[in-house]
């Protein structure tokens, strides 16, 4: 009944029982799918099946359970090395999610290789966890931090950003989408520039790893970080993927047990990797059902769903363009599903409220990225963000709460 | 000057009035609008709540024993917030203020939604209100 032929996105929303909620008595609409997905039943199966059958810490026992649990942590390393074009599994190291990625890198690389006088290159679109663990590095070290320029759109302006490249430069972080505005970046390009200067280039994929095919060998980038909870997996727990010859010079991030090799007194090797980078034990069971949610992905195939995703961009855009007043921010044609619009004379939060009391759940504010919005000249937008189970009938029963919104506030 | 109390009865039972969320909200909003504007020398960093996803502005006076208080905001339902609290508190004795419960939130038929909305800052003004008042009275009673 909706969308693309042969897309049943009425047997994906049955695998999610959070869709069978209610709220202020109406069916739930969920648009707030960059914030954090819903999980299917699969992801949550996964994690009760781990603490009623396996549970037991990994990589230290030797009885069943320990290999068990053992087995299937590593199970999903494997899994994310598929998922993301990894060439090892060594490359792979499990964190609680994209922020813990970036300041790993930040502490361990940026602080191992940063020198006074360095510059460090972001964009204007990025995240607070891709913006403040430079800052402190760059405070820290005397290093310069630079910001690549956007247009009105949020499209990043790459012949400023050549300008901004030379050999002072160490370090080029952006986003892979744009969580605010879903506007994508053309990483390749950016990271082929950099790498011309001799600079290492870390991706944000915080948004992209749901929705685009991502090849980390192919984009060439020498560091790549997601979460699991905006891809239908739990939260706490993500992945860092680092370049094997990088990742070998760092030093240690945390010290403790599962990292070392050998402890004395006088001195401790460290493990191999990925094991340097995961000291303590680790979040097992979310990591365990990780699994869960990409092979829920690829059930489905990454490409049918963004296809679907796209239509509801497309027909979200269009229904929204004709509500007088409402403009679209980041309005550009390379974008993942992600709609962020303001109201001329109505505060976010005002529609956000009124969204609420309808059923419908989007986010307002400045979606942790100020400088962005500081950028655009605005304090905040109202988003729509989509995922593999929304519907059309939902984007109807949106415009629709917009015009009831407006209509009490104006 | 009606006491605090009889005041938030009175807004209850305007409240009450109403059927549907919708003008409920459409009440709130125009407490907001009629919300006397806020000096603009008042509306400074100093005078920001913070804590809120809208930019809110509050400042209190003392006079001839009562406390005065001036609010705003660029958010429509805050601003409606924030001026119910004005008419509730503005006026009154800083001991009454300080001791008085606040029960009108619960009792308008609105409470599901605004006690759960951690970023209306309703609880950040109540805060700063009583903040105020405290400060007022320490002072007053210090001459
Ligand atoms: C673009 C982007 N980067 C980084 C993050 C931080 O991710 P997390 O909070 O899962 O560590 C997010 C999540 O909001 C994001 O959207």
């Amino acid at each position: 009944m909706t969308s693309t032929a042969g897309y049943d996105v009425e047997r994906i929303r049955s695998q999610f029982p959070i869709l069978q909620r209610e709220l202020k008595g109406k069916p739930l609409v969920y648009f707030d799918n960059a914030a954090t997905s819903q999980k299917p039943q699969v992801v949550i199966d996964a994690l009760v099946e781990y603490y009623s059958m396996y549970n037991a810490n990994i990589h230290r026992g030797i009885h069943t359970l320990a290999e068990e649990a053992t087995a299937a942590y590593e199970a999903t390393r494997e899994a994310v090395r598929a998922f993301i074009g990894a060439p090892s599994t060594e490359e792979i190291i499990f964190t609680r999610g994209t922020t813990e990625g970036i300041n790993l890198v930040a502490y361990s690389w940026g602080r191992a290789n940063i020198l006074e006088g360095d510059e460090i290159i972001i964009s204007s679109l990025e995240h607070h966890s891709n913006i403040v663990p430079w800052q402190m590095l760059a405070a820290e070290k005397g290093a310069v931090l630079k910001v690549i320029p956007i247009n009105a759109h949020g499209e990043i302006l790459l012949e400023e950003y050549y300008k901004l490249l030379n050999p002072r430069t160490k370090l080029v972080s952006v986003v892979h989408a744009s969580n605010s505005l879903g506007v994508i970046n053309p990483v390749k390009v950016i990271i082929d520039a950099a790498h011309a200067v001799g600079a290492v280039v870390m991706i944000d994929g915080a948004q992209s790893t749901v929705h685009l095919d991502i090849n980390v060998q192919e984009l060439d980038c020498d560091f790549f970080a997601f979460s699991g909870h905006k891809l239908y997996a739990p939260t706490g727990v993500g992945a860092l993927y680092g370049k094997r010859e990088l990742l070998e010079a760092m030093p240690p991030f945390h010290g403790g047990g599962e990292m070392i090799k050998e402890v004395r007194f006088d001195g401790t090797t460290y493990n191999d990797l990925p094991y340097k980078f995961e000291a303590g034990t680790p979040n097992i069971a979310d990591t365990v059902a990780m699994k869960a949610a990409l092979e829920f992905i690829n059930g489905i195939g990454k490409e049918n769903i963004r296809r679907h995703e796209n239509d509801l961009l497309q027909y979200g855009t269009e229904q929204l363009r004709q509500i007088p007043g409402i403009q679209i921010k980041g309005d550009v044609a390379e974008k993942v599903s992600v709609i962020s619009f303001v109201a001329e004379g109505i505060h976010p939060q005002d529609l956000g409220v009124l969204l609420d009391q309808q059923g419908i759940a989007v986010r307002t504010g400045s979606h942790c990225t100020m400088p962005l919005m500081q950028c655009l000249n605005i304090t905040g937008t109202t988003r729509a963000s989509f995922a593999a189970y929304n519907t059309k009938e939902e984007i109807d029963r949106l415009v629709a709460g917009l015009h009831k919104a407006i209509k009490i506030l104006r | 000057m009606a006491l605090i109390a009889d005041i938030q009865q009175e807004i209850v039972e305007e409240f009450s009035l109403f059927d549907t969320w919708e003008e409920k909200y459409e009440y709130l909003i125009d407490l907001g609008k009629k919300l006397p504007a806020i000096d603009p020398l008042y509306k400074t960093e100093e005078n920001k709540i913070k804590g809120c996803q809208s930019q809110v502005w509050m400042h209190s006076e003392y006079k001839d024993g009562h406390v005065f208080f001036q609010a705003d905001s660029d958010a429509m339902i805050v601003k409606g917030l924030a001026g119910m609290l004005v008419r509730v508190f503005s006026g009154q004795k800083p001991a009454d203020i300080v001791g008085a419960p606040v029960t009108f939130i619960d009792d308008i038929g609105m409470t599901s939604h605004l006690a759960q909305t951690r970023s209306n800052g309703l609880r950040a003004m109540l805060k700063q209100i009583k903040l105020d008042a405290l400060a007022w009275q320490s002072k007053s009673s210090a001459t």
